[in-house]
């Protein structure tokens, strides 16, 4: 029996279980259902990974190769090619993790605790209904971005952008530098969902067209893309009449965001937030099934690899600490809430005997000046903490300590933005 | 006054920088956005990364500059890269093309391939 199972060989599963490790745990084994190591970050070969981790900046297979360095003499088992299919939680508290690979056929293997670290997918076009041509020549831009920095091939030559998500916008420029014509990115909302470092050096430095609040109304072709229309959208996101602009183009690639992977944790019966498509979690990433954990993107998007191993190292510590010491135990759970402007939180949940500080990350739902990020017990405000700038595309985190908690009259806690 | 977002780190601060005043840079959250907001507006520079061709592998190996270049050198140093072949094993760091274009930075793999 393992001690630890971790599910996704990503840069979550690999801080998890490394953690883990330096926490004393013998048993550990890593499930990957590619050929190697490493997720996501393996096609993602711009640089800007591990400027908080690293003091230096790195591009995504450095990011990822550091850590997968350093599994080397863990005595870590890993299993690439394997793809797990159900966990099952016995009564005995013991989890049976299935999973399937070439070699070895199907098995089912006993755990102590879990870590689901399997990362999210691209929403599709299907997922957000787009009209028109069912031809080739659409593609999510992550997809683009595998057949490019993988394969070396290039999915068109010109391409327009559906979504200002950072990946269509590192997209943008890696088609531009490999000789592509990138029309237009074109955002349905009035702000871009990534990265301003982003807009800046992949759509400004090549003069490519931002539309904000614009959409796709139409592909056109027969068996290749041949045209796309775009037309601007009103308030209500609905595209008004005779705005429309026409682009010749034979590829149109899609970056409209990224769902949580979490098929598996449902199966499991795993409580999830309907906010972030994730696992609701506690202080030490632990979800609603005893002794198992979650981490990465399974939990909520990312944009920062850095808080990604921030995050799984705790939840590693933590898959560590209850093999050892058992469940974490506490008399009061406060629950955090979120007001106006906060899209979630994560955690979602504090026990309060297992917090000493609590690193609360969360989303806002539109872009600010000057505001104020508020901590509410009702109409009685316990913290405020100023932000010069937020946007949606950034992820925004602060730091509560145990004995702000403790001030709570409830079990419940608020966040809210309150504008300067 | 010229406000740019800082594109060093992800944080992506606002910058202001004042063109009269020796370029100085507010607004940063660390030294390093002062020293771009400074170059930006007098000779911008970026990092460059790609792929080139791994013979007898299905994928291509990772590379970047490692340090930056002249904003204006991109497009020329793509087409450098356009010929360069390597073959297992790569060691990550490993120098595929020494000095690219005279700019004294060198172009180095980012993933081992065994
Ligand atoms: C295009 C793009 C650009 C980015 N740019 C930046 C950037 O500039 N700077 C930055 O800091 N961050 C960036 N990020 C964010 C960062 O890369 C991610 O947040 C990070 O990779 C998430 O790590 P993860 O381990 O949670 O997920 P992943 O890297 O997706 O890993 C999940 C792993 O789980 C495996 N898996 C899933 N299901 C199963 C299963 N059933 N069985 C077995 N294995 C399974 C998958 O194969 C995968 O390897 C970027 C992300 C993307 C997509
Ligand atoms: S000023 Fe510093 S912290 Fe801010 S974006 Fe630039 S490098 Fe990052």
């Amino acid at each position: 029996m393992y001690q630890l199972i971790v599910i996704g060989g990503g840069p979550a599963g690999l801080a998890a279980a490394l953690k883990a490790k330096e926490e004393g745990l013998e048993n550990i084994l890593i499930l990957e259902r590619d050929k190697e190591l490493g997720g996501i970050l393996n096609q993602c070969i711009h640089n800007g990974f591990g400027l908080h981790y690293f003091k230096e900046e790195l591009t995504g297979p450095e990011y990822a190769g550091r850590f997968i360095a350093q599994l080397e003499g863990t005595g870590i088992e890993v299993k690439a090619d394997t793809m797990v299919l159900d966990i099952t939680a016995r009564e005995d508290g013991v989890k049976v993790v299935s999973a399937v690979n070439g070699a070895e056929g199907y098995m089912t293997l006993e755990t102590a605790t879990v870590v689901l670290a399997m990362g999210c997918r691209e929403r599709t076009r299907g997922a957000i209904s787009i009209p028109g041509a069912r031809c080739a020549g659409v593609y999510t831009a992550g997809a683009a971005q595998h057949f490019l920095n993988m394969e070396g091939y290039m999915v068109g030559k010109r391409v327009v952008i559906l979504g200002s998500g950072d990946i269509g916008l590192i997209m943008a420029r890696r088609m531009t530098l490999e000789g592509a014509k990138v029309l237009a990115c074109v955002e349905l909302m009035p702000y871009s969902g990534g990265l301003n470092r982003n807009i800046v050096q992949c759509l400004n430095d090549y003069d490519i067209p931002l539309y904000l609040s614009h959409t796709v109304v139409d592909i056109r072709g027969k068996d290749r893309v041949e045209q796309v229309v775009v037309a601007k959208v009103g308030p209500d996101r609905k595209p008004v009449p005779g705005t429309e602009m026409v682009f010749d183009c034979d590829t149109l690639l899609l970056s409209v965001g990224l769902i949580p992977e979490n098929e598996l944790s449902r199966q499991a019966n795993v409580v999830m937030d309907p906010r972030t498509n994730g696992a609701v979690v506690y202080e030490n990433m632990e979800t609603s099934l005893p002794g198992v954990f979650a981490c990465g993107n399974v939990v909520h998007v990312h944009d920062l690899v850095d808080f990604v191993t921030a995050e799984s190292q705790r939840a590693g510590a933590a898959a560590a600490a209850w093999v050892k010491n058992g469940p974490a135990a506490s008399a009061r759970t406060i629950e955090l809430k979120n007001g106006a402007g906060v899209g979630y939180t994560v955690p979602q949940k504090l026990r309060l005997d297992a917090v000493d500080k609590a690193e609360i990350f969360f989303r806002v739902r539109q872009v600010y000046g000057n505001a104020s990020i508020r901590v509410m017990d009702g109409e009685k405000q316990l913290a405020a903490f100023k932000r010069e700038h937020m946007a949606p595309g950034e992820m925004e985190r602060i730091t509560l300590p145990r004995k702000l908690l403790e001030m709570a009259a409830g079990d419940t806690l608020t966040v809210e933005i309150a504008e300067a | 006054m010229k406000e740019l977002i800082c594109i060093v780190c992800p944080k992506g601060c606002h910058l202001k920088v004042d063109e009269e005043n020796n370029y100085a840079v507010t607004g940063n959250a660390c030294p390093r956005g002062a020293e771009y907001g400074a170059a930006e507006l007098q000779h911008p520079v970026r990092v460059l990364t790609s792929t080139v061709k791994l013979n007898g592998a299905a994928r291509r190996c990772p590379v970047k500059t490692n340090g930056s270049i002249p904003k204006g050198l991109l497009f020329e140093a793509m087409r450098v890269l356009d010929d360069v072949e390597l073959t297992a094993p790569v060691t990550v760091g490993q120098v595929v093309v020494p000095d690219l274009l005279g700019t004294g930075v060198d172009v180095v793999a980012t993933k081992s391939f065994a």
